[in-house]
Formats: C-alpha cells, structure tokens, sequence
C-alpha cells in the first residue's frame, strides 16, 4: 500500500460543515460541524452507524441534497482550493463527475436502466472531457477493462440488469473514475454485495489506488473492511466526528467509548469465542437539536455528569489521533465516578 | 470475557434429533410466451440432507442466491416440495396438507429478515403478536393479552407499548417483536431468516443476545440463515455451508472454522474483513472469480467447479458425492479428506 506522506497535497478540505433538514415534524440536524482533510493518494474511512451523519455529510459537500428540506447551515468545502459551496449550480456540475467521482451503495438504482452501459460511461466523457464518440468509446473500453469487465468492448451495448450486482458495481466505479477525478468517494460501496464479491472490489480499489493516486473517501458500517484498506478513520456519530485516527491507532488504542463499544461488540472469525455478545444498550439519539452534551451520552458507559452538560470538542491526544470525549481510558476524569 | 468451556449437548453424537432433512429438492419452473409453457426449472434447493438437533442452532450459509432462504422456507412446509422428505420430530410433513399442515404449524416458526416489511403496519403491536393466538384459538380475551404482555417482556420490551403501531419503533425493536409474535405459539424450532442482516451493528449485538437467552430458557431450536460468517460462529452450534443449491461441507462450528475442508467454505472465510488491520495486511486472501453461475443452468459436475481455484478435471465431470469424514462432518467435494 503507497504511504501519503505528509508533504502529499490536500485535495479536498472541509470544516464546520453543518446541515439540517426542515421537515414537517421540525428540524433535524443531521450533520452538526464536521471537518475532513484529505491528501491525494490517501485513502480516508468514515464509519458509522445509519443516521449517524457520514452520507449527508458526503451529498452536502457536493451539494447533491435537495434544497429545501437540506439547508447548509454553515462550514466551507475547498477543492484544490475551490470553494464547492459558493459555487454557482453550471460551474458545480462540472466539478462533479469530473473532479469528484461517486460510488453509491446500490449499483441496481444508481445506473439507469434504459440506457446501455457504453452510453452511461462516455456520458461524462463526452460532457467533461469534450471527447468525440470514437475517443470516448475507446477510454470506456479501456475503463471497462481497468475494472476488470472481461471482453469489455463487446459489453458496451449491454444494458445494466445484464450484469451481475457485483459487475455492475464495477462498471459504476469506471463511471466515477472516467474523468480521473481528484477526490473519489464511495458510499457503502461493497455493502449490497456478498462477501466473495466484496474481496473482489476491495482488491480492485487496492490496485487502483496505486495506480491512479486520488484522495477516496470510503464510506462504510463495517470496521473490517475499513481495516484491510484505510490510512485513516473516522468515526461518525449523531452527526459528529468522535474519533479521528490513523487506520492503526484506532484498531490498536481505540479511545472514545463508542469507537471501543463498536470494536467489541463485532464477534470475531478466530480467536477465543465470547460466550456473550456485549451489546450497546439503547437507541441512536435523534438529533432534532443541535447537540449541546455529548450525543452519545445515553448509551455510553464511563458516562459523567460533564457528558450531560457539555459537548466535548474534537481534541487531539497524540498525533494524529483526536477524540471527542471528556473521559480518557488512562484516567479518571476528576470529578466522576469510577 | 468467558470463552466457550466445554461442547454443547446439542453436539454429541447421539442428540436427539428435531428435524430432518433428506434429499429435499425445491425446483421453480420458469414459464415463458403467451402460453406460459414451461421452458426449464430453477433448482433452488437441489438434493440436501441434514439434521437439526433439539436444542441447537444449525448456522445456515452461503451467498445471495445459494438457496439458503429457500432452504429455510421449504422446511417450513411454505412451500410444496419437488422431491425428497422433511421429518418433524419423527413424522412426514413433506405431503401433508390442510388442516393436518395447520395443526404442525404452532411448532414452527420464522423470523424474518426485514424488520420493516414483515409487520403490518395497519396492526398495533398487541395484534401482531396475538395474530398467531387467534390464528390457532390459543388464547381469548384477558389470557390473550397477558399473554401479549409475557412475550413483550420476554423480547425486553415494555408491555406498555402494546397499543402502538411498528413505526413508532425502531428496526431493533421491530425485530423484537417479530421474535415475540414468532414465540407466541411456544414453538420447538424457528427459523432465523437473516434476522440481522438490517440492523446496525450495535443493535445486532443486542437481538444475539436475545436469540440465545430465548433459546437457553424456552429450549428453542435454530435453523440461523445468514451471510454472516462472524455471526454464524458466535451463534451456531453446527454450520452448514450451501453454495448453488447444494450444502457443500457442514462440519461443527469450531471444526468448521479452523478447518474448512470445502474449497469455497476456504474463500468464504479468507474474503471475510477482518476487523484489525495488523492482520488484514499480512492476510493472503482467496479472491474467486466470476459469479455465482445461473441457477437455472448450472454447471455440470461439481457446481463449484467454475470458480473453484483447485478444480480437477474430474470436478468438470463428475458430481461430488455427500461423504462423510472423521468426527461426523461431511464435505461435497472430490479433494477433500
């Protein structure tokens, strides 16, 4: 796996990214001031359960959300030092698509269906790249190929319920790779597909990594397949960043009470066997406010009254390695219970 | 953290068997043109044979597409079998029919996969879960609803909630209660169809924990479907792997995942993630190629053959027959021993 160094150049740099979602039942604050650097060539994991903000996050950074009921309520996002939020709507699309690439997480509703797979690759070719029809069906074969579709130039006409769900999950990365995108974020990319396939796409991911060398944004619930292919996670919940850290810190020395509730709960394929389960008790928070004690308060269990009053701020430990919490493995916090 | 001190009842030898499966074949025609004339068939569940002891959980998996749902589902009586037999506690159920298939029902149930489809959200909760005493003239009036209270508290949730409706629930919650409607008829044997597969991974904790007190104080049997490997070993006592229609190796947990002897169990278990990145990055992984073949025209020989990395010619030819090998476990395959 190449090593970003830090000398490697910050492609996308969001901060304070805040979103809400009017709805008739009141507001909902989905994302509530997340900041993300990523460096080209590195491959940057977010985790988190549904709800917990890291889609929303992604779509408003692109401000792919509709608006109303979405409203950006405030933060910045740079491209390469391209403001994407201040951006008007014609100057917008063509960052995405050719700056920006997408993976979604359901390759069945992300293709359309009534166009054949050719067109829907040389689509942004043709937009972005201004490439004649000939040069563009060229570069889709050669995408096709990268992706490892075999006999790719015969499967251009092909239309996407010809194709198994992980083929076409391959032919959306050839979408989002097209243009060479700086930034390519994938959004629970493996995590409609069965396990077999996923080793598929992750090593495709791994090998294209190397050779390409854009910043990816990895989406993902599952802290396994976040360990075989990130140089650093974040952990997301209730619409914040809890821990930041590089891939090996946070599996090694997991510092915030939810990240280490996560790595236990998750039963193991070798290893002694638990006879029980531990389990987070109770129910993700539901955000019709904007946090002022810590969101994971209720369900945390080094829990003290400081949790309930205050939201800790993202602070950073050692290097490299931010939590936002107010209780530390290595002591007790003065003031609270053992 | 206790680790797993001795083996379980359910895996000596002469347990005593609930249910029995032997040569079940599940077939669905395919119909085309404007005279639906049949034009093939596809072999869902072609020729299994396992038991499932009292008291375990057999784990149950494969990929999407395998048959392990159809699998689940055929046992159940759900559907009417193609070939082979299903003995419930000793009896036939494989042609049993109306009233009789009726009776047997109480005494086996399902857990469905999605929380969110499987509960009319027309019924309050009470109605769910007293669908089934109705159905079967368990219970009436009070003994009904404190029935209806039992098993809410039994799945861990307050019996005050009886009145409301699935949505004002979450999908953990949900799913409790589909496990309380599934225990209102005190049944011996449940099938857990992907219970949580669409849950969050805190939450999933949570409904296997209460999967195993369930069994532990009712002394429930498991079939467990899922594509979760990590899962399965955490809960199953047994595991059976299917791959195209056919169990492929079922062997007990502990063998099973130190020693997989099946070519594909092996690929099924390396292109599991591991969550430790010390390990993911000196792991060397199986990555199959290809697809699962279509079921309607599999592959001749072993069904495997086509994505498996030690195939022979042999494999091309000739179907691997249902061996048994040292300790009780069995494997489909011609290189395995």
């Amino acid at each position: 796996m190449p090593t970003v160094s830090e000398k490697s150049p910050l492609v996308l740099e969001v901060d304070g990214l805040k979103t809400i979602f009017h709805t008739r039942d009141g507001t909902i604050h989905a994302v509530n001031g997340v900041s993300l650097h990523l460096r080209a060539g590195e491959l940057v994991g977010i985790v988190g359960e549904s709800g917990s903000g890291k889609s929303v996050t992604m779509m408003s950074l692109m401000k792919l959300l509709p608006e109303p009921p979405a409203e950006i309520i405030s933060g910045t996002v740079f491209l390469e030092g391209l403001d994407l939020l201040r951006l008007d709507p014609a100057k917008l699309r063509k960052v995405r698509g050719a700056e920006i690439g997408f993976i979604f997480q359901d390759p069945m509703t992300s293709l359309n269906p009534v166009f054949n797979i050719g067109f829907q690759i040389m689509e942004p070719l043709r937009e972005h790249l201004g490439l004649n029809k000939a040069a563009a069906q060229a570069r889709a074969i050669e995408l096709l190929e990268l992706v490892g579709i075999p006999s790719p130039a015969d499967r251009l006409g092909d239309y996407p319920h010809q194709f198994s769900g992980g083929m076409r999950q391959r032919v959306m990365i050839a979408i989002a790779l097209a243009c060479d995108p700086k930034v390519l974020i994938a959004d629970e990319p493996t995590t409609a597909l069965d396990v077999t396939i996923q080793a598929q796409i992750i090593e495709l991911v791994k090998n294209l990594r190397q050779e390409l060398g854009m910043g990816i944004i990895w989406i993902t619930h599952d802290l396994g397949v976040i360990a075989g292919i990130a140089d650093r996670v974040m952990v997301m919940y209730g619409g914040l960043v809890v821990e930041h850290a590089s891939v090996a810190d946070l599996y090694a020395q997991p510092r915030h009470p939810y990240t280490r509730a996560l790595l236990e709960t998750l039963p193991s394929l070798d290893g002694t066997r638990t006879r029980r389960l531990l389990s987070i008790s109770g129910q993700p928070p539901h955000m019709t406010e904007a946090p002022t004690s810590c969101p994971f308060a209720a369900r945390c269990a080094h829990v003290h009254d400081r949790c309930r009053a205050e939201n800790p701020p993202l602070a950073t430990v050692s290097t490299g390695h931010e939590v936002a919490c107010w209780w530390s493995p290595d002591q007790v916090p003065p003031g609270s219970p053992s | 953290m206790t680790t797993e001190a001795a083996a379980l009842d359910p895996l000596a030898e002469d347990a005593e068997v609930l249910v029995s499966v032997e040569n079940l074949c599940m077939h669905f025609p395919i119909f085309k043109g404007v005279i639906r004339r049949q034009i093939g068939v596809i072999k869902a569940v072609d020729d299994i044979s396992f038991d499932i002891r009292r008291g375990e959980t057999l784990g149950l998996v494969g990929e999407s597409g395998c048959g392990k749902t159809t699998a689940g589902r055929s046992i159940l009586r759900l559907y009417d079998v193609t070939g082979g037999r299903i003995l419930f506690d000793g009896r036939d159920i494989t042609a049993l029919s109306g009233e009789q298939l009726r009776r047997i029902r109480p005494r086996m149930q399902m857990i469905f996969q999605d929380p969110q489809a499987s509960l009319n959200p027309r019924m309050t909760v009470s109605s769910i879960i007293a669908e089934p005493l109705d159905e079967h003239h368990a219970a009436t009036g009070e003994a009904k609803q404190q029935r209806v209270r039992e098993l809410l508290d039994a799945v861990g949730m307050n019996p005050r909630f009886a009145n409301r409706y699935p949505h004002e629930f979450s999908g953990g919650q949900r799913q409790r209660i589909g496990i309380a409607r599934a225990l209102a008829l005190n049944p011996d044997f449940i099938v857990c169809d992907e219970p949580i597969a669409a849950l969050d991974v805190s939450i999933q904790a949570q409904v296997v924990n209460l999967l195993e007190d369930l069994q532990d104080k009712l002394g429930l049997t498991y079939l467990f479907i899922s594509h979760d490997l990590s899962m399965v070993r955490h809960i199953a006592d047994r595991v059976a792997v299917m791959y195209l229609g056919k169990v492929v190796e079922l062997a007990s947990r502990d063998e099973l995942y130190s020693d997989p002897k099946h070519p594909y169990t092996k690929a099924l278990l390396s292109a599991v993630p591991i969550p430790n990145p010390k390990i993911e990055a000196a792991r060397s992984r199986i990555i199959l190629t290809g697809d699962v073949p279509n079921p309607a025209n599999p592959p001749s020989g072993c069904r495997f053959c086509t994505r498996c990395p030690v195939a022979e010619e042999k494999c091309h030819l000739v179907e691997p027959e249902w061996k048994e090998l040292a300790g009780g476990r069995r494997v489909a395959c011609h290189l395995a021993s």
